[in-house]
């Protein structure tokens, strides 16, 4: 499924936060959104996924326009992948993964047979099949996030918004999570993903939104639009872009690391 | 089958085994409750009158006559005395239970009770101000309800128009709205004549199931299961929301509509309560957390768990209040008395399961 937003502008009173936001994601490809905190990131994530509905512009998803959509509607196209967090969620694996399935039954009933297949499924997908039992909160940081990832999996959208999905992990999960989600979009899925660190971009996405004070700065594919001139835009600081032959390396320029 | 899938049966399994053995305990102290009291019944001649009392309803005395081996007394004190009381005991102490396991899951808080939104408050004022106008005790039933209606809905109309989190305005405008509901009853009691009418609020307030008759019982119950129901079959729809706006929205719930519909249900649970028991408290706070340490936090057991229980604490509860001292204590303070230290040892104890 392709997701497309065209002129999207948004504000909260009087600020505006997103100006003439434009772009698509299609399916097979990765689009990891870059800029500055409070550049409005978040915000176009709850535009898109329904939360905020005062916006001007049109989101579509294959020409569909999803202000007239349902949550459930929305559910059947769209899995939101949250940033794991700290409070304390009382379920267990299998039943986090088992809520994906929600949208697909009457809201009076609970989930049965076909929904628990649908999320062991997921699961095995995921390789975390074996903490099924375990409670979530007793999970790390990566194996939460990983649950979320199963739980959007089982939830059988095609589209998938992930929040920072690396911002809590350490260096190895981070590099599990994305390699998971990039292995995802490998098989058709249309991934938007939001990072505070452009080399994971650099490494992982096949395209790049970069959004500076609420408006497009770059689109396009990461190759071509991720250069140092656009970080130094975004976030003023100055870096040098090296290749390798094992791949492409951001260094923040040398009088930058003795900047005090 | 695969290791997964055992597993699964396990806590299935799990859920399945507390809720039969909460309600085999409720069934044994249904029965129990009528044998206890001053005027002593036989466990067997309770089974038996009753029994009898279904089967006449039925009709089936016609074809199949049971043999009566009990005293006209015994029936009469069964059937007219403690019949009414138990069965409202139960009825209340689901609902509260219910109402109170819902509000801690609507707003994943858990220290939230079924009054959180000031229906206790409004039905004591509805409650005391028709006491104080010398109405029967089935206009004071009906005042108190509507009270805690009233009061519910006035909450709900000021956290719409506040701006800002709506689930903080909720609270923050039942802890207000209460407070000044709890001020008009302070000055109902103040008003109210010495000798008859303030030991009648006072006695309302502390909250009493004597005198409870069998004709109350459909009058409650109608409004219970009405709220119940509903809330039986959105457990599910519970536990999403439990995960917060975001993610409960992504996964498909209308959200407003759901917290909507969950909060008149409670609220209409709570109100036909406390209007037929006065003001009990703690049972709605207390009993949803055993009942998470039973049971876990899915609503698709806590729910039902919470009724069972609750019902069966309530019970035992009003039981011993009939039946402690020679002079009835009202059941309020007993809940008091026997919820608070424990929910204190609910919280000191170490994380782990019963």
């Amino acid at each position: 499924m392709t997701l497309s937003v065209h002129d999207l502008s948004f504000a909260y009173r009087k600020e505006p936060v997103l100006q003439n936001v434009g772009f698509t994601a299609t399916p097979g490809r990765l689009l990891a959104i870059l800029g500055p905190n409070g550049v409005g990131k978040t915000t176009l994530f709850r535009c898109i996924l329904g939360e905020q509905k005062r916006y001007r512009g049109t989101i579509e998803v294959d020409g569909m326009n999803l202000a007239h959509l349902s949550p459930r509607a929305l559910a059947h196209r769209i899995a939101y992948i949250p940033q794991i967090h700290a409070w304390n969620v009382a379920f267990s694996v299998r039943d986090m993964v088992l809520m994906g399935t929600s949208h697909t039954l009457s809201p009076l009933s609970a989930p049965g047979k076909k929904q628990e297949r649908e999320a062991e499924a997921a699961l095995r997908k995921l390789g975390i099949e074996a903490l099924s039992e375990q409670p979530f909160s007793h999970l790390s940081g990566g194996e939460q996030q990983l649950c979320y990832i199963a739980r959007a999996l089982a939830q059988n959208a095609k589209i998938l918004i992930m929040d920072e999905p690396t911002a809590a992990l350490d260096y190895g999960n981070r590099l599990r999570v994305l390699s998971t989600v990039r292995a995802l979009a490998g098989e058709g899925y249309t991934v938007l993903l939001s990072t505070h660190d452009p080399q994971y971009a650099l490494w992982y996405a096949d395209e790049i939104l970069a959004l500076k004070d609420g408006r497009v700065e770059a689109f396009g594919a990461t190759a071509e639009q991720l250069t140092p001139a656009l970080l130094e835009t975004l976030y003023g600081r100055r870096v040098t872009l090296t290749k390798t032959d094992a791949g492409n390396v951001i260094v923040p320029a040398a009088e930058e690391r003795n900047r005090s | 089958m695969t290791e997964a899938g055992t597993a699964k049966n396990g806590s299935a399994g799990r859920r399945a085994t507390v809720l039969a053995l909460s309600g085999a305990v409720l069934i044994l102290l249904f029965f129990g409750a009528f044998a206890v009291g001053r005027y002593g019944v036989p466990v067997v001649d309770v089974v038996r009158i009753l029994f009898h009392r279904v089967w006449t309803l039925v009709g089936l005395d016609r074809v199949l006559p049971m043999p009566v081996t009990w005293t006209v007394t015994m029936e009469t004190v069964v059937i007219n005395v403690r019949l009414p009381r138990i069965v409202m005991a139960c009825l209340v102490g689901c609902s509260l239970s219910a109402a109170g396991a819902t509000f801690q899951g609507v707003f994943r808080n858990p220290m939230a009770s079924p009054d959180i939104l000031g229906a206790s408050n409004g039905a004591a004022f509805g409650a005391a101000l028709a006491i104080l106008l010398g109405a029967s005790t089935r206009t004071i039933t009906l005042a108190a309800f509507f009270g805690a209606l009233l009061t519910v809905t006035l909450v709900f109309l000021i956290a719409q128009r506040a701006p800002g989190m709506r689930m903080i305005n909720l609270i923050l405008a039942g802890i207000m709205i209460g407070s000044l509901f709890s001020a008009g009853t302070s000055y109902l009691k103040l008003v109210a004549d010495p000798s008859n009418q303030l030991p009648q609020i006072t006695y309302w307030l502390m909250g009493s199931l004597s005198g409870t008759k069998l004709k109350d019982l459909p009058l409650a119950a109608l409004p219970m299961a009405i709220g119940l129901v509903p809330l039986l079959l959105l457990r599910w729809q519970l536990n999403l929301l439990t995960l917060g706006e975001s993610e409960a929205r992504a996964l498909g719930v209308r959200t407003d509509l759901l917290r909507a519909i969950l909060i008149l249900c409670a609220t209409l649970v709570t109100a036909a309560s406390v209007s037929f028991s006065g003001m009990i408290g703690w049972v709605g706070l207390v009993i949803p957390h055993l009942c998470r340490k039973l049971i876990g936090g899915d609503h698709r057991g806590l729910l039902p768990c919470s009724m069972l229980v609750g019902a069966a604490f309530l019970l035992i509860v009003d039981t011993v209040s009939r039946n402690l001292l020679a002079v009835e204590i009202p059941i309020g303070i007993l809940t008091a008395v026997i919820g608070a230290p424990f929910f204190l040892y609910l919280i000191l104890r170490k994380e782990k399961t019963l």
